[in-house]
């Protein structure tokens, strides 16, 4: 895990190592001054001498202040290097995550939710990169703390020194005996939290749903149950947690009670000075925070990780479908042939999703798809472009093999208007420009033509400066299924495959949609699947599909005559009173 | 530090949306007295005896430095190198212990009590929130994002839990120890307590310079976050069409411009955090020497400026001795460091109070009112009459009459609208003197373009939005005079947008009615053929829904939707797109279903499908709010208007 995090670390490497350098020489700066305080009180009780006396505290205050100046040099220089290394970390995280996912396969991303990808990239990074910083600040400066005082009170006194010693374990031991006790605990409240949270976000968006069945009473109670587990366990988490503190405290008065006792006696035999003393209870102090310091950094660590966990989980993850060792860049026609096709989106399952597909389409022919949910019309079509590899089988475009292909070259000759389809935030050309980057207005607008989108295009106020809003949500779902279509066509694509991309457009705008289509790319090998047969019934063949088989491949008057499954779908529709 | 480390992991959990642009408190004081009264209603006592105890806390650990400057004094002075310990030694050790063990306990027991108070506070908070939620009305929820309101749930509870948990008990402990050594270092010496001020107004100066200047810096981070998360959201939700258009390269690129943004922002403010420390720390040590220094002076030339308390009281020509400037300067330390504690809180308080604000505002959102106070009952057939029965199979309007008795009016599904007018807002009026009428048990279809206002005429059926002019009856009542719960139970709704809820697809059909037993869940799940495809799932109808039924297509949602809306056996029923993504075939198979759903109801029917609508007994044709042609199917042929049009595909619907 921390190997494949460490690799984002790279520009930051500077500020990262240096970062606990200068903490050491802050931590070193921090245990001397109590030490050249303890000098000095020990020149004010020995020199008698006005003079003299003011002269070595001049001195002892002057390296104390250079001292303390050194110290806030250091610790401002730490704090500014310690910020930049952990948001520079996060932000390389992040960009590594992203990119990565940038490389994932469609079936790749089907086992990550989408929920999960976003909480990946931004509430995990951020627990990170917090986790990060207090590592790097106080992972080293901690114990040097922790052995610079130990070394100075061995100095000092080294009997009172082992005293030190035996307190920072039984520190140690308490602090982490109740951190073992809380974290759990945590855990348990954040799932509980989590499960709070589902419940007011459901209420918010299904609120007219709530409020037609009445059930305002029956939410309540559940909220309610929600946040009286919420209580419980935090209740649980933090009986756990404010013990700590005085548990601490307790170890830190013992400790100094026993340093009194024990020093107060060495005074009395002449063995110990006053400022020792005082400086020795510095170094408790010292002592004791060094180690509650580690312990607090570690506890950061073991409540970050999960985070780490799950970030890694996607860097790590394997990217199943990659470009061929030597692809080929040129895709020759648009004919396409699937030959003894078998399909399952998991390995494991028992029942393949396309069961021995042969098909073998013309370049340049129109081919429509016709079948029920769930009969894999999507799925049949998702290979052409590559988007999932086959079971078994060969999936051949222009007579090689897809896998052969290089992947941009590829899904640039196979253009594909997705059934989920999404339009992104930005100007109706700039999402045109992602059909094709070179595009000119005059393309665009062609394109456009086409898709029937001009006219309404034409009527906003912006026209083609029109800003779509975040995931194209300011255009009604017939146009925005157009400027999807028209988005594909600036591809120029040798195929183009419609999953579904009609389908509330009406039938007239369908129709005009189509027959643009058969006149300005003649050549392009189309694609279409429809829920209506009128959207396909004048395709020049049409593929019926019945869970996972290709039942019927014939043109429309055809099938009606032999593929019974057809004749079902065209009956249901034509009695609903659906046809012209 | 306390419990700083326990809260990172809680902050911001799971998906939540990208956060609306934070805004500081308007009237942060009156927020803040409206807060502490909130939690004081139930913990007035329990909240005295935490201030006793964070105030005595307090005391204790001031006093206890002081016994360290006695403890210190007596070895030196009174006893010398060589004498034996005595009675005051131990005695004054033993108190020493005393002191600070008491002082732990203190603060244990008041961080124990503040625990309890400020988990129920938030309790109290939460479902005062959630439980007046559910009474506001559709506007309210229109006018706010869903993030929003989200975020006031989850950032804004979290900010307030830890202000009253550790902020503010903080806070008093600081003034109190503000205060307290403040008095102590006045006892010692006057000139070195105007020094130390003069110290300390300096870096309150300084504190609050870079404190202005780190919320700055916050604002900004928050702000490129939010940016962040909303670009990472609308990427992953369409990374299949980026892969899909190559954009990779172009995605990346675009990203990697914004998370730069943040990490800029996110480096300024957590440079300033932590700068801070380190800062005043050290400051701290300067203004120790200088002390010392000034210390020094005066218990050697304290004579000559005479201003030493210490020496006056005790006649000694050298004021300060060294013991008590040990004394001083460790008071003066423990003087800085609650000055930093509170300048720390700063962000904290700010923040909570701006949360506060807007978690009031949402519990200050005026609630729908409740309807009239006509009363749906179960009602039996008697002696010609009708009588209130739980065990009646029929339905009737309970109306109450004023000499305190009622009468009962069957409840057929007679729904009339007389000229009615409505807008969303004042300006626009989306429906405009419609008048129309359903019989009971009959099927009543609209159909028009998107924003034509077929849904917004269901929405006011069910009193989802009151109409500006013109009366809507049920069985002849006015809607306004039945109680709205009561009119709403009335009518079976299938929904557009399916939600679903967390839980098993038998507990998201029992929705619809939730005494329903299992057989009748089942049966209606047949009757809208999901049956088959919920016995596929893996636990079957035990099987748990996540996420609004993600995990399911939105045709099977629009099957378990219409099963819900079965259950429920509502006598009129608003079907709006209910099978709009349900293919052809599979439509046909639940028609049976849904005819016997609408037997014998009244129905209204909002559908894209020409062919869900063809059998209505009357199809009204919707445009800009106004219906342009209304009529049977055969009618509205006949008169080859839109209707015609639109059936023929030479009009399109969008």
């Amino acid at each position: 895990m921390l190997k494949t995090l460490s690799k984002s670390i790279r520009q930051y490497t500077r500020q990262t190592v240096i970062t606990p350098c200068i903490m050491v020489v802050e931590s070193a700066m921090e245990i001397l001054i109590p030490f050249v305080m303890s000098l000095l009180l020990r020149v004010l009780q020995t020199t008698q001498e006005l003079d003299s006396l003011l002269l070595s505290v001049g001195i002892y205050g002057g390296i104390m202040a250079v001292m303390a100046l050194i110290s806030m040099g250091a610790g401002v220089l730490g704090g500014k290097l310690a910020a930049e290394a952990s948001a520079g970390f996060a932000a390389n995280l992040r960009q590594d995550a992203y990119e990565k996912i940038q490389k994932y396969s469609f079936s790749n991303l089907d086992k990550f939710s989408t929920s999960s990808l976003i909480t990946r990239l931004t509430t995990d990074v951020t627990n990170v990169q917090m986790a990060y910083q207090m590592m790097i600040r106080m992972m080293v400066r901690a114990p040097i703390m922790f052995v610079f005082a130990s070394v100075m009170s061995f100095v000092v006194n080294p009997s009172i020194a082992w005293l030190f010693i035996a307190s920072a374990v039984v520190m140690a031991l308490v602090v982490v005996f109740v951190m073992s006790k809380a974290i759990p605990q945590f855990q348990k409240m954040i799932k509980k939290y989590d499960k709070l949270n589902s419940v007011a976000q459901e209420n918010l968006t299904a609120v007219r749903v709530v409020k037609s069945f009445v059930r305002e009473g029956y939410e309540i109670e559940k909220y309610k149950e929600a946040t009286g587990e919420v209580y419980d366990f935090s209740i649980k988490a933090e009986k756990w947690i404010i013990t700590l503190m005085p548990t601490v405290q307790t170890v830190i008065y013992i400790t100094m009670f026993l340093l009194f006792f024990f020093g107060g006696n060495m005074y009395l035999s002449g063995s110990l000075q006053i400022p020792d003393l005082t400086a020795l209870l510095t170094y408790a102090m010292q002592i004791l925070s060094g180690v509650m310091m580690f312990s607090m950094v570690l506890n950061f660590m073991a409540i970050a990780k999960p985070s780490a966990e799950r970030i890694v989980e996607v860097l790590n993850e394997e990217v199943d479908l990659v470009n061929p060792a030597s692809p080929v860049y040129e895709i020759p026609n648009g004919s396409i042939t699937f030959e003894n096709v078998n399909f399952a989106y998991n390995a494991q399952s028992e029942e393949d999703v396309l069961k021995g597909v042969n098909l073998s389409i013309r370049s340049g022919e129109t081919v429509g798809v016709i079948g029920g949910t769930g009969s894999a019309k999507t799925t049949l079509v998702s290979l052409i472009p590559r988007l999932y590899d086959v079971k078994s089988g060969s999936v051949k475009v222009g007579g090689v093999d897809v896998r052969n292909y290089d992947l941009t070259a590829l899904r640039d000759g196979v253009a594909m208007v997705l059934q989920k389809n999404v339009l992104f935030s930005g100007s109706i050309q700039e999402n045109m420009l992602w059909g094709n980057e070179e595009a000119t207005m005059p393309e665009i607008q062609a394109a456009c033509r086409s898709a029937q989108a001009e006219e309404f295009i034409e009527r906003m106020p912006e026209k083609y400066g029109y800003d779509l809003g975040q995931g194209g949500v300011n255009v009604s779902g017939g146009q925005k299924q157009r400027l999807c279509i028209a988005r594909a066509l600036l591809k120029k694509p040798k195929i183009i495959i419609f999953d579904d991309s009609t389908s509330a457009v009406d039938m007239r705008t369908d129709a005009l949609i189509r027959a643009e289509l058969k006149s300005t790319l003649p050549d392009c090998t189309k694609i279409i699947i429809a829920q209506r047969i009128a959207s396909v019934q004048d395709a020049d063949r049409i593929l019926v599909l019945d869970d996972g088989e290709a039942v019927g491949f014939d043109t429309h008057e055809r099938l009606l005559q032999t593929n019974a499954i057809y004749r079902e779908v065209y009956s249901s529709q034509t009695q609903g009173g659906e046809q012209a | 530090m306390k419990n700083n480390a326990m809260t990172v992991g809680m902050s911001n959990r799971g998906k939540t949306p990208p956060m609306p642009a934070r805004k500081g408190a308007k009237n942060p004081m009156q927020t803040f007295k409206r807060l502490m009264a909130y939690m004081l209603e139930n913990y007035k006592k329990r909240f005295i005896l935490v201030c006793v105890m964070i105030v005595l806390g307090a005391l204790v650990s001031i006093s206890g430095s002081v016994f360290i400057g006695f403890f210190t004094a007596h070895l030196e002075k009174t006893l010398g190198v060589g004498a034996l310990p005595d009675g005051k030694f131990y005695g004054l050790l033993v108190a020493m212990l005393c002191i600070y063990l008491l002082g732990i306990l203190c603060n244990y027991t008041y961080s124990r009590i503040m625990m309890y108070i400020a988990q129920g506070t938030m309790k109290r908070l939460r479902d005062g929130m959630f439980t007046h939620m559910q009474t506001l009305p559709l506007q309210f929820f229109d006018s706010k994002t869903h993030g929003e309101l989200m975020s006031s749930y989850t950032n804004d509870t979290d900010t307030l839990r830890h202000l009253l948990s550790q902020t503010i008990p903080q806070l008093i402990s600081s003034v109190v120890t503000i205060v307290g050594v403040f008095c102590a270092m006045l006892f010692y010496s006057v000139t070195l307590t105007a020094l130390a001020l003069a110290f300390l107004f300096f870096l309150m100066f300084i504190v609050g310079k870079l404190g202005a200047k780190s919320s700055r810096c916050f604002v900004e981070q928050q702000k490129s976050l939010a940016k962040v998360n909303g670009y990472i959201e609308e990427m992953m939700e369409g990374q299949k069409v980026v892969k899909v258009f190559n954009h990779e390269q172009k995605a990346i690129e675009q990203f990697f411009a914004h998370n730069e943004q943040l990490r800029k922002n996110t480096t300024a403010a957590n440079v300033f955090v932590n700068v801070m420390g380190p800062f005043t720390n050290n400051l701290g040590y300067v203004q120790y020497i200088v002390l010392a220094l000034a210390g020094v002076l005066l218990a050697s030339g304290g004579g000559v400026w005479g201003l030493s308390l210490f020496g006056a009281i005790n006649g000694d020509a050298w004021g300060l001795t060294l013991a008590s400037i040990i004394a001083y300067l460790s008071l003066a330390r423990s003087f800085n460091m609650p000055v930093q504690q509170v300048a720390q809180q700063f962000n904290t308080v700010v923040m909570g109070m701006a949360g506060a604000e807007r978690i009031f505002e949402i519990l200050d959102a005026s609630s729908e009112d409740e309807g009239g106070n006509i009363t749906l009952v179960h009602v039996e057939e008697k002696e010609g009459g009708y009588e209130q029965s739980p065990q009646g199979k029929l339905w009737a309007w309970k109306i109450p009459q004023e000499n305190g008795s009622a009468c009962y009016r069957l409840l057929k599904g007679d729904i009339r609208f007389e000229n009615v007018t409505f807008g969303y807002t004042e300006q626009k009026d989306v429906l405009k003197n419609i008048s129309l009428y359903a019989r009971p048990g009959e099927k009543i279809a609209f159909v028009g373009s998107t924003g034509a206002g077929k849904t917004t005429i269901t929405n006011l059926i069910n009193r989802f939005y009151d109409i500006r002019e013109g009366k809507i009856t049920y069985d002849g009542l006015d809607i306004r005079s039945i109680n709205k719960s009561d009119l709403r139970r009335s009518l079976g709704v299938v929904l557009q947008d399916t939600h679903l809820f967390t839980g098993t697809v038998m507990d998201n059909i029992r929705y619809g009615r939730l005494n329903a037993t299992d057989e009748e869940c089942i049966q209606a799940a047949r009757l809208a053929n999901a049956h088959s495809f919920i016995r596929h799932l893996p636990q079957g109808y035990q099987t748990v829904l996540h996420g609004d039924g993600a995990n399911l297509s939105q045709g099977q949602r629009q099957l378990l939707s219409i099963a819900r809306a079965m259950v429920s056996d509502c006598p009129v029923l608003i079907l709006d797109e209910a099978t709009s993504s349900i293919d052809t075939r599979t439509e046909k198979l639940i028609e049976k279903g849904m005819d016997k759903l609408m037997e014998g109801r009244t129905v209204f029917v909002i559908a894209h499908r020409l062919s869900t609508v063809r059998d209505s007994h009357a199809i009204m044709m919707l445009e800009h709010g106004v219906i342009i042609e209304r009529g049977t199917h055969a009618q509205l042929l006949e008169q080859k208007g839109k209707y015609y049009q639109l059936y023929t595909g030479l009009f399109e619907l969008d």
